[in-house]
């Protein structure tokens, strides 16, 4: 038996989430007293994969293949799930990732495994395998029980902490049996912006909202982001107008964040604005309506002009960021 | 062109979210129900495909028959008829089941969802299909365009954006930016009322999971305010007291 966790790679290297992923299923492993087995698809050099016994794998499976550099769905399922069953697996854990949610399901589909995404908690095995996720993009939890043997757990990004130990483990290279019907879909083109911090894996958001009037002012949002080192996002109004790409509204119908600070300039608080970032650690809320609901959510507040508070607020960032620097 | 759509009945962004019977239910008192937003432009977009080519349009939901009035919708906007599984879809294993079920006698060559349902934010339907079906399945779709049995999309990756081409049959969930949704006129809800909508009995798959209990955030204490003229008290105050920065 033991814990199967998806290393995920971008051109080689661990993001932070798959190091959380790895710890947690680390974590599984030691409290049902099975092992920990780290997966990682595409041709990462040994040296890099066999960090991840610091962060708790017990053993390194690691599947070599030129047509793996890029991410293949329908493939990465099938290694992934062939693995899974050759290590007689109890349990899946992904990062719940672009690439997390679209694996996790089909290896769930290939296993029989019962699966939950948005995971926020470990196993309680006490009384069955309940698992706590949040629903209503935030709004709630749910505590969920999974009825199957298999069970695929998706989690969320930046929940779990990981820890570092002297641990290593053995490498094993293997070929995950693929053939060339596994790759139906084919990568034409990827584009990630350069030097830009993903708002999906982003520590810090700085996010604006119609307050600041026009996309000609977002200079405010980004001068304070780059002074902290954050990823930029907006409200949906913002994103609806076209003021910022679709790909920056975080809330109900856009995206779910759940960062360690969340500064919110100009944006009023909505219900569904809410429910998408109501997870931060900390929330920061610039409004010049002392009736915005979002002070009600919360931690530190100015009631004022983003216009005149914000200026004051990067030019304290900068200061701050030259003394670390 | 033969396009499966997959409806979710949800409540509505507004609803403010309650539960009862001792936390174990959603309280539905007051909720008003709307076709989940993604699922929309998935049927949206569908429609927009086999409007430059000849096809059809299938909406599918699994649902009770509460969930009529979104299937009506979705019938007012232009799907060419519906199809109900008769079954509460409490977990995304079984009504993946049931869909495919379903969609395996009647040769689909396109299957649409959203990316996820706006309430229990699984985002699990289409890779689930996906290896139901033996198709292929891409997830967050911003862009697609079919010709001539090939699909090629556009999607978010963390960071940025992915272009890729796969041969039909396929699975998608739209993403956002897809396109914008549709509002039914007058003729298509005239329409709508005697447009097919067919009830099927679920077949006898089991159930994966079962949500227990719910439970609210934890509520956040005050909000600490600082005077607008003292703004840069800001970076301080995340820099020694929540040492967040």
């Amino acid at each position: 038996m033991s814990i199967i966790v998806f290393a995920e790679s971008t051109d080689g290297n661990f993001k932070k989430s798959t190091l959380e992923a790895v710890a947690y299923a680390a974590e599984v492993a030691k409290n049902t007293s099975t092992n920990c087995v780290a997966v990682s698809i595409g041709n990462v050099d040994d040296s890099k994969a066999s960090e991840l016994a610091k962060f708790g794998a017990d053993k390194i499976v690691s599947i070599k293949n030129d047509k793996l550099i890029g991410f293949v769905a329908e493939a990465y399922a099938k290694a992934l799930a062939n693995i899974a069953s050759q290590e007689n697996a109890t349990v899946i854990v992904v990062s719940n990732t672009y690439s997390g949610k679209a694996i996790a399901p089909r290896v769930a589909a290939k296993l029989k495994a019962g699966i939950v995404s948005g995971v926020i908690s470990y196993p309680d095995t006490s009384n069955g395998f309940k698992i706590r996720k949040t629903v209503f993009s935030g709004k709630a939890f749910a505590d969920v029980n999974i009825t199957t043997a298999a069970k695929v757990l998706a989690i969320t990004p930046n929940t779990f902490n990981t820890i570092e130990n002297n641990k290593t483990a053995n490498i094993i290279s293997v070929d995950a049996g693929l053939t060339d019907s596994d790759f139906i879909t084919h990568s034409v083109e990827i584009s990630r912006a350069s030097g830009k911090i993903p708002l999906t894996e982003a520590e810090i958001v700085v996010s604006g909202g119609r307050g600041l009037k026009g996309p000609e002012n977002w200079g405010l949002i980004e001068n304070l982001a780059e002074a902290l080192g954050a990823a930029t996002a907006c409200s949906k109004p913002v994103s609806d107008m076209h003021w910022r790409p679709h790909s920056e509204h975080v809330g109900q119908t856009g995206i779910t964040i759940k960062p360690n600070l969340y500064i919110a300039v100009g944006i009023s608080g909505a219900i569904q604005h809410l429910a998408g970032v109501s997870s931060s650690k900390v929330i920061v809320a610039i409004n010049k309506d002392p009736e915005a609901p979002f002070f009600k959510a919360a931690d530190y507040g100015i009631v004022g002009d983003a216009f005149e508070v914000m200026p004051k607020i990067i030019e304290a960032a900068k200061k701050l960021k030259a003394q670390h620097a | 062109m033969k396009i499966l759509v997959c409806i979710s009945n949800v409540p509505d962004t507004t609803t403010k979210v309650t539960f009862t019977d001792n936390n174990t239910k959603f309280n539905t008192v007051g909720v008003q129900y709307i076709i989940n937003p993604y699922d929309e432009l998935a049927l949206t977009r569908a429609l927009e495909i086999t409007e430059k080519q000849t096809g059809t349009v299938t909406a599918i939901n699994v649902g009770l028959a509460d969930a009529e009035p979104s299937i009506r919708k979705a019938l007012a906007i232009g799907a060419t008829d519906a199809v109900r599984i008769n079954a509460d879809p409490t977990d995304a294993y079984f009504v993946a089941e049931q869909v495919a079920a379903y969609a395996k006698a009647e040769n689909f060559d396109l299957i649409l969802t959203g990316r996820e349902s706006i309430d229990y934010n699984g985002g699990q339907v289409a890779g689930l299909l996906g290896e139901m079906l033996n198709f292929p399945s891409v997830n967050v779709v911003t862009a697609i365009e079919i010709e001539n049995g090939i699909a090629t999309m556009e999607r978010d990756i963390d960071g940025g954006k992915e272009k890729l081409t796969c041969k039909l049959p396929l699975v998608a969930s739209a993403q956002k930016e897809l396109t914008e949704p549709r509002i039914p006129n007058m003729r298509g809800i005239m329409a709508a009322r005697t447009k097919p909508l067919k009830v099927v009995e679920p077949n006898g798959a089991e159930k994966t999971s079962a949500t227990i209990s719910f439970d609210m955030p934890p509520a956040k204490g005050l909000c600490k305010m600082i005077a607008p003229e003292n703004a840069e008290q800001l970076i301080d105050l995340l820099h020694n007291e929540a040492k967040i920065i």
